[in-house]
């Protein structure tokens, strides 16, 4: 049995997604190969290469590939899996961009999302918002899925595989990249950050998040995170979003500031391993699953809390 | 240009959903059932290029049971044109929505499908990129701004580190996010006038699709339950306790 795995990167390094997504192929079983499709991507490639229990990379290069197009990692992918019984990919938006249209192309029903691997054909998923846990079994000659990061640990990067390069097919696809605006940041990446401190609506405005946020962020070594709400709002930028639509996270530390804990907010955050909330409102149901709850002004406990740690 | 937008009705994204005690799904008996949110927001995008000019015509689209003929009403209400109603009390994998969008789509032609990037009660994330496979059309997914101009259509997306623009050639599909618009409440008017437009009703065996489901349910079950924890007084405390912890 063989499975191969789609590395999600940005041509310069590799996310610990992919990592996750190796533990979680070697739940499945059998050998694993690791795709790295991109452009100037070497690096990367070597870097694949170290992950533990990989027995070889997979390298293609091309400009359709910079960006990772679905089209053309499609393109890419399909006829590859004549030698795989499974795809895995990350649940990045890179993954749940591309690997549906893969699925839809072999005739296999995609499992989006797996928090659990019961055997080679039984997966767990949440579904509701993680309100409710699915345990399904597929009847494809091939399985599809994505997996979800935080239930997966990150495979250790002690391995040696061999490095192949690849062909990819170089179009013309029909679609084109135009720009990206990709926010610059030292702060560590919400999905792998270690802790966050995570802002909604009752911040007031864009200036009163960064005023209030940044220093406790910059003081924890914290990734930054948002409610819906406070996106919606204009506070912080979409990338920030924790919740159902946005970043599934479960940091050791999350400390949810004037958030009040939408079902939708606690399906992203509900797997932390400490939560604090700091919320005026003593009835907010963020407090439900907080193991440290603050009942105060945030305008005051906040700059207290940065002065503090 | 012609717009395809398929709704999909599901539980109301405010209802705490319960699962059965046979472990055999999710209890929706007298559950209030709306569309999925992401449906309203593709729903509302199509409108507004309707109204800027660029579309001429808006269909909508539903696979589901009788009641699923209540969505397409409130998205005819909302200014959608004509609604499509393929009628089916199983529930239906995205795989086999997809194939049966195939088809609408070969016999309504539409240059560009708008539909939601999720639904939010399998929450699977996969029909809009299922059907641009299978048509081999580009797709521009979790869309924050769409944008036509000469013939080609640039999305905006939400990516891990930010926005990302793409332009794809026509015909193309597009999948919604939360920021792409703020979808209109119907008007009474407007909800009145609804009430006249033609819904058609088909069934899945009409375009020859196998709708059999490739996942079996194994079982559904509840989250573990996560314990509220205890208050703390004052700030000084708080750290104090995650200190203990090793936390901070």
């Amino acid at each position: 049995m063989a499975v191969l795995v789609i590395a999600d990167h940005d041509n310069a390094t590799l996310t610990d997604a992919t990592h996750k997504t190796v533990t979680a192929a070697k739940a499945f079983g059998g050998d694993i190969d690791v795709l790295v499709a991109g452009k100037g991507a070497g690096d990367v490639a070597a870097a694949a290469a170290k992950i533990d229990g990989v027995r070889k990379v997979l390298h293609a290069e091309g400009d359709a590939y910079e960006k990772q197009l679905a089209e053309a990692m499609e393109a890419l992918i399909v006829p590859l899996m004549d030698g795989y019984d499974a795809l895995f990919s990350p649940a990045t938006t890179m993954g749940k961009n591309v690997t549906p249209r893969i699925a839809a192309k072999l005739d296999v029903m995609q499992i989006s999302d797996i928090t659990g691997i019961e055997g080679t054909d039984t997966f767990e998923r949440p579904i509701y918002a993680g309100n409710a846990i699915m345990t399904v079994k597929s009847s494809d000659p091939k399985k599809v899925v994505t997996v979800r990061g935080t239930a997966f640990d990150a495979a250790g990067e002690t391995g040696s595989a061999s490095v192949e390069t690849i062909d990819a097919p170089a179009g013309p696809f029909k679609s084109a990249f135009v720009e990206e605006k990709i926010v610059q940041s030292d702060r560590p990446e919400l999905t792998s950050a270690k802790t966050i401190v995570s802002g909604g609506r009752a911040l007031g405005s864009k200036e009163e998040f960064d005023r209030l946020m940044i220093p406790l962020a910059d003081k924890l070594g914290a990734g930054i995170g948002a409610s819906r709400a406070a996106v919606d709002a204009g506070y912080a930028p979409n990338d920030y979003q924790v919740g159902q639509t946005g970043k599934i996270v479960a940091p050791e530390l999350y400390i949810a500031i004037g958030i009040s804990g939408a079902i939708q907010h606690l399906a992203g955050m509900k797997d932390s391993k400490i939560i604090v909330a700091i919320n005026k409102d003593e009835e907010a149901p963020i407090f439900q699953v907080a193991d440290y709850g603050l009942v105060a002004d945030l305008f005051s406990a906040v700059p207290e809390l940065t002065e503090a740690v | 240009m012609k717009v395809l937008v398929p709704v999909k009705r599901v539980i109301d994204y405010n209802v705490k959903v319960r699962v059965k005690s046979d472990q055999s799904g999710v209890d929706l008996a007298n559950v209030k059932m709306s569309m999925n949110p992401f449906d309203e927001i593709s729903v509302e995008e199509a409108v507004r290029l309707k109204e800027k000019g660029a579309v001429e015509e808006i269909v909508v689209v539903s696979i589901g049971p009788q009641q699923a003929q209540e969505t397409l009403r409130t998205a005819l209400a909302m200014g959608a044109d004509r609604g499509i109603l393929i009628k089916t009390d199983d529930a239906v994998e995205p795989l086999a929505v997809a194939k049966i969008l195939e088809k609408v789509i070969g016999e309504e032609s539409p240059e560009l499908v708008i539909l939601g990037k999720q639904a939010i009660d399998d929450d699977s994330n996969q029909t809009g990129q299922m059907l641009a496979a299978l048509l081999d059309w580009p797709q521009g997914t979790f869309a924050s701004e769409v944008v036509l101009e000469d013939g080609k259509i640039n999305v905006t997306r939400e990516i891990d580190g930010g926005l990302q623009t793409l332009s794809l050639q026509t015909p193309a599909i597009v999948t919604t996010d939360l920021r792409l618009n703020e979808p209109r409440y119907a008007s009474l008017p407007n909800i009145m006038k609804a009430k006249k437009k033609p819904i058609d009703e088909k069934a899945p065996g009409d375009y020859g699709v196998d709708t059999a489901a490739r996942l079996s349910v194994v079982k559904v079950t509840e989250p573990p339950v996560r314990e509220a924890g205890e208050k703390v007084e004052d700030v000084a405390e708080l750290v104090t306790k995650l200190k203990a912890k090793g936390a901070i």
